[in-house]
């Protein structure tokens, strides 16, 4: 039955896993991913799955045999972190463009050098071309909630391509929250059955899968997914109302905090959005500062023209990324201004949280007020800023 | 050459009918041509065994002659041949009559 529980950020995915009893995961360790796929590994020890569990000798073999699986007909997960998704790299263009549905919550850490392993979105942003859905979570809650949904976002036959579940290395993967569960059955009836069309197991009618494709139909098959993508949102918003219905949990693709008034609005991913609310309640009560936060739920494919509608009567905007592009700024600022293109809103990049580095109610509140003070003196330069830095 | 099939009706995933490996004259790509003498070869199919292309033809126990359709002229056969009956030569110092495998 639905129940409250106290659950680390990776309990309660591998807790969302076991609802979903996916036919086949695969899976290596890497910190702080470790514990995710331990606990699942216990579910399947103890019987508590049907899922044949793989642990396979590295992120490349895990991707890899997801692939075949899922190509075989079967529901299948993984989950990394870090360098494990790098490792993973050939393979992830390989899983979207062979249209393999399968979902992989992604422990986000920094990657090396210098080694760390705390969190920021160098990981995951890194991978933003490879075709997946990206969906972000900001809380246990939603990480778990996303997990499930994620299944049928992916498996839906208007979209059938890989998702991703990112949730913040630490501050989620490592903190108890209490969440609400749902019931296992209504997870089960919520995710229905997977069925595919072609199998690779299915001798009667056998099927070429990874066929070389050259000049004459490669860019068609990109241009499939490129549709794939753009069919994609309504889809999100789909699932995210019936599930719901289900949970009582609602979810699209943007979460717009507080927005509908607001003059300074901070825009970002993650769990650093709920600090971030917080400060925007704090300083509109305080200080009667009118703040709003735009969470992107969904990066991939990104909601643009929702994005343009959700901040374009601010005075000012601020995208906070805790990834950087090195020699371009922050991969979330470009393209947040450039779904904004031909909108007066002035836009501010503020980089944070490299390797983990903390940004407290304090730092969010003073970015706020960086905004303000850029709007009020009309001199937002420079664009890119960096908080919480040693100079 | 076969019309293109147009976007809409290309399988998601470039997933294709199977075999379609068969259709193809990969034998182009050959630079040595395995000469194998008949005469001399004792059918223990060494070379059926080995070819990685699976383009030794054998019937009632019997190797025939290689299928150049297929044969990308890696010379497996030639090294695994225990009575050295196989030779490859340069494509291009055969004459195109005298070509088979």
């Amino acid at each position: 039955m639905a129940e409250r529980m106290a659950l680390t950020g990776n309990d309660s995915v591998a807790y969302a896993l076991k609802q979903i009893n996916p036919d086949v995961v695969a899976a290596y360790p890497i910190t702080p991913q470790t514990e995710m796929m331990h606990k699942f590994a216990a579910y399947v020890a103890d019987g508590e799955v049907v899922t044949e569990f793989v642990p396979v000798e590295s992120e490349h073999s895990a991707m890899s045999a997801v692939v075949g699986a899922s190509l075989a007909g079967a529901r299948a997960c993984t989950a990394t972190s870090s360098q494990g998704l790098a490792l993973m790299w050939e393979i992830l263009y390989i899983t979207a463009s062979y249209r393999c549905p399968v979902v992989m919550p992604v422990v986000n850490r920094a990657l090396s050098g210098p080694i760390n392993i705390h969190c920021d979105h160098s990981d995951t942003m890194g991978a933003r071309d490879a075709g997946w859905i990206h969906l972000y979570s900001e809380n246990c809650q939603e990480a778990y909630d996303n997990t499930i949904q994620a299944v049928r976002i992916a498996e839906h036959p208007d979209v059938r391509l890989p998702v991703m579940v990112c949730l913040d290395g630490f501050i989620l993967s490592h903190t108890l929250e209490a969440l609400e569960t749902n019931d296992d059955e209504a997870v089960r009836n919520f995710i229905g059955e997977y069925e595919v069309a072609d199998s690779l197991l299915n001798v009667e009618q056998a099927r070429t899968f990874g066929a070389f494709s050259l000049q004459n139909y490669y860019f068609e098959f990109k241009k499939q997914q490129a549709d794939a993508m753009e069919r994609a949102p309504v889809v999100v918003e789909q699932i995210g109302r019936e599930y719901g219905e289900l949970s009582g949990r609602h979810y699209g693709l943007l979460d717009a905090y507080r927005c509908e008034d607001a003059e300074l609005v901070l825009v970002g991913l993650g769990s650093t959005m709920g600090t971030v609310k917080q400060a925007a309640d704090d300083l509109r009560e305080a200080e009667g500062i009118k703040c709003g936060v735009l969470k992107v739920r969904c990066f991939r494919p990104l909601p643009g023209e929702q994005i343009r509608q959700a901040v374009k009567g601010a005075a000012i905007v601020g995208v906070m990324d805790r990834a950087v592009s090195f020699g371009l700024g922050g991969p979330l600022f470009h393209e947040v201004r450039s779904a904004c293109y031909g909108e007066t809103v002035g836009m501010l990049n503020f980089i944070y949280g490299l390797g983990g580095r903390d940004l407290s109610l304090t730092d969010a509140k003073d970015t706020f007020r960086a905004l303000l003070q850029a709007a009020d003196s009309g001199e937002p330069e420079p664009t890119v800023r960096y908080i919480g830095l040693r100079e | 050459m076969a019309e293109l099939l147009k976007k809409d009706q290309m399988k998601p995933g470039a997933i294709v009918e199977g075999g379609t490996m068969a259709k193809l004259n990969t034998g182009v790509w050959r630079t040595y041509v395995p000469m194998t003498d008949l005469e001399k070869c004792t059918n223990c199919l060494m070379c059926w065994i080995f070819c990685p292309d699976s383009a030794i033809k054998v019937s009632g126990g019997e190797r025939h002659e290689t299928d150049l359709q297929y044969c990308k002229g890696c010379g497996i056969c030639a090294a695994e041949c225990p009575v050295d009956a196989i030779e490859m030569k340069l494509e291009s110092d055969v004459p195109p009559d005298d070509k088979k495998g």
